[in-house]
């Protein structure tokens, strides 16, 4: 279980998040909606200890984030950043094995080896694994970020907008490996979406940030409703039911 | 480890040593020898602390411009020397024991990077360019800072304590720096413990954070192993500017490799190439006393030229 009391931030003397307070279950997929600048980033980053907190708590199955070593968290959760760059020159199977680092600390073993190889199956970049980074498309590089958060191995996974710069095809399946994640191997995975169809099809719950606030909050069936989301983007937001499944219709 | 390019380069180097040993002994054989090798010892050691040092920095900083000597590492430990000697004068800093002394300064240096290059490398991080310039300009003031406490020295008592203001490798001081020596063969033992770290940090700030580095840590460590290695050099043979940024340029473009396990080692043993090989062609083939160091800034200089004309900002 995640749980956040009382989080406030500011970026000097703007304010960003107000007093957030949320708590997220164990296992199931969350989706983190709202607009451009609501703070999700920021939340995540919190959330994640890549920026000092301020104000308010974060804690991970009661390990709370300020008060735990970070290698100890490296093995609790792993992160996506939005926009994540790497400094260094590296083949795609040396950035994914940066994943296991928290567990070997720089002598990888068989067993890190082979979950790198699984890892590079997974999300299909074994064709590519010798390949270096900067040589891939964006979409192709994403992929390889998010293979290297996901051999982290866990329990609880944090991505910010993975599906950016994915096309259709790879956008399914991470989300599908997410679901898989949460229902087969009960780990807990918290991502960013823009996409909010995604978030249908895929997320237990829903988490929604305006302007620095939870604006909503629930399980995805309850919350994914037209009069419910409109207000949050300040855009009317068609919600049908197609196949008995909600569809938002926000392209016209 | 068998690394190819390590192994050839490792090659090369024992050949230097070898020449750099034997050419044209006249005489005492056993005399020439021991005075070559305590000289080839500290040389091999400066070349190894410059070149690593200069990579641990390039590391943290994420950038492969920037070197210790150009943010003005060694400048400092020189302005600390000469504020030592206008401060209680060149004949009594001239008396004071050498191991308390070189240990006194290069815990001031360690001090002093950690305040001031922290808050450089944490205040523009992700920010290369904004560090680049800064970092030049720090280096800047700290040489003409340098350059001001030196004038008011009287030239006497300048003279007394020898503050190098160039480099020399043809006068290294072996015999009373054994401390210098043994201090820089320590912070390389500690950078060599930290290379599956850096790799690490390589990559990043937040990356290095969610793998589990402590990255406030690691930058401190990293900035006192920098000034224990800048000191050892400076002390055994004086500032080099950009020396350390041949070496480790010179390092990426043979190695291609990533890791800290080979890039450190590799720019170590180029960097003991370059001056081995280098002092033996210029001082002893061509008789040109006192050149290689020009000869290697010049170098240096057209590759640090280079990268910031060209894409190597990071
Ligand atoms: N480093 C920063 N300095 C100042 N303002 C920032 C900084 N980072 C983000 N912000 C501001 O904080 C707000 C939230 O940003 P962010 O968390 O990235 O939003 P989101 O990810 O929801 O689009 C935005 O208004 C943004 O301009
Ligand atoms: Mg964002």
């Amino acid at each position: 279980m995640i749980e956040i009391r009382n989080l406030s931030h500011a970026e000097g003397r703007t304010p960003i998040l107000h007093d957030i307070t949320l708590s997220l279950p164990k296992g199931g997929v969350t989706a983190i909606l709202g607009p451009n600048g609501a703070g999700k980033s920021t939340l995540l980053s919190l959330m994640a200890r890549l920026r000092p907190l301020q104000a308010g708590s974060i804690a991970y199955d009661g390990m709370d984030i300020a008060a735990t070593p970070t290698e100890r968290l490296a093995r609790k959760l792993a992160i996506l950043r939005q926009d994540s760059t790497v400094g260094s020159r590296l083949t795609v199977r040396d950035l994914v094995g940066f994943g296991r680092f928290p567990h070997h600390r720089g002598r990888p073993g068989p067993a890190d080896r082979a979950a790198v190889e699984a890892a590079l199956g997974q999300f299909d970049l074994a064709p590519l694994a010798g390949r270096f980074t900067e040589e891939l498309s964006g979409g192709q590089r994403q992929r390889a970020l998010v293979a290297m958060a996901f051999v982290q191995a866990t329990d609880y996974l944090l991505l910010d907008e993975p599906l950016s710069g994915l096309d259709m095809y790879y956008a399914r399946m991470l989300m599908r490996l997410l679901r898989r994640l949460a229902e087969e191997h009960g780990r807990t995975v918290v991502v960013v979406l823009h996409e909010i169809n995604y978030a249908a099809a895929h997320a237990d719950r829903i988490v929604a940030l305006k302007d620095g606030r939870v604006a909503l909050e629930g399980p995805a069936a309850e919350v994914f409703a037209s009069a419910r989301l409109s207000p949050i983007f300040g855009m009317e937001i068609p919600v049908e039911r197609w196949h008995g499944r909600p569809v938002a219709l926000h392209y016209t | 480890m068998a690394h190819r390019g390590l192994a050839i380069l490792a090659a090369a180097l024992a050949l230097s040593c070898l020449v750099y040993l034997v050419i044209g002994v006249r005489g005492n054989w056993g005399f020439v020898l021991a005075l070559r090798a305590e000289r080839l010892a500290a040389l091999l050691l400066v070349a190894a602390s410059v070149a690593v040092a200069t990579q641990i920095f390039q590391t943290v900083s994420g950038n492969r411009i920037l070197t210790p000597a150009i943010v003005g590492f060694d400048a400092l430990y020189i302005l600390i020397q000469s504020v030592l000697v206008l401060a209680i004068g060149g004949l009594a800093a001239a008396q004071l024991p050498e191991i308390g002394r070189f240990l006194g300064e290069t815990a001031i240096l360690a001090l002093a990077a950690v305040a001031l290059f922290a808050a450089l490398l944490r205040g523009a991080a992700g920010d290369v360019q904004r560090m680049v310039l800064a970092g030049i300009v720090l280096g800047v003031m700290f040489r003409s800072l340098t350059a001001f406490v030196q004038r008011l020295i009287d030239p006497n008592e300048f003279a007394a304590v020898q503050i190098a203001s160039f480099a020399r490798f043809n006068r290294i001081e072996a015999g009373p720096l054994w401390i210098a020596m043994a201090v820089g063969a320590a912070a390389l033992a500690g950078a060599w413990a930290m290379r599956h770290r850096l790799d690490v940090m390589a990559l990043g700030r937040d990356h290095a954070i969610s793998l589990g580095l402590d990255h406030r840590r690691m930058l401190m460590t990293a900035l006192v192993l920098v000034a224990l290695l800048t000191a050892t050099a400076t002390a055994l043979v004086g500032p080099l500017a950009f020396f350390g940024l041949l070496v480790t340029s010179l390092a990426h473009l043979v190695l291609r490799d990533h890791r800290h396990a080979v890039l450190m080692p590799g720019a170590a043993l180029i960097a003991g190439i370059v001056l081995i090989a280098g002092q033996t062609v210029f001082e002893r083939a061509l008789g040109l006393a006192a050149t290689l160091g020009v000869v290697v800034e010049f170098l240096g200089g057209l590759v640090f030229l280079a990268l910031l004309l060209g894409r190597g900002w990071r």
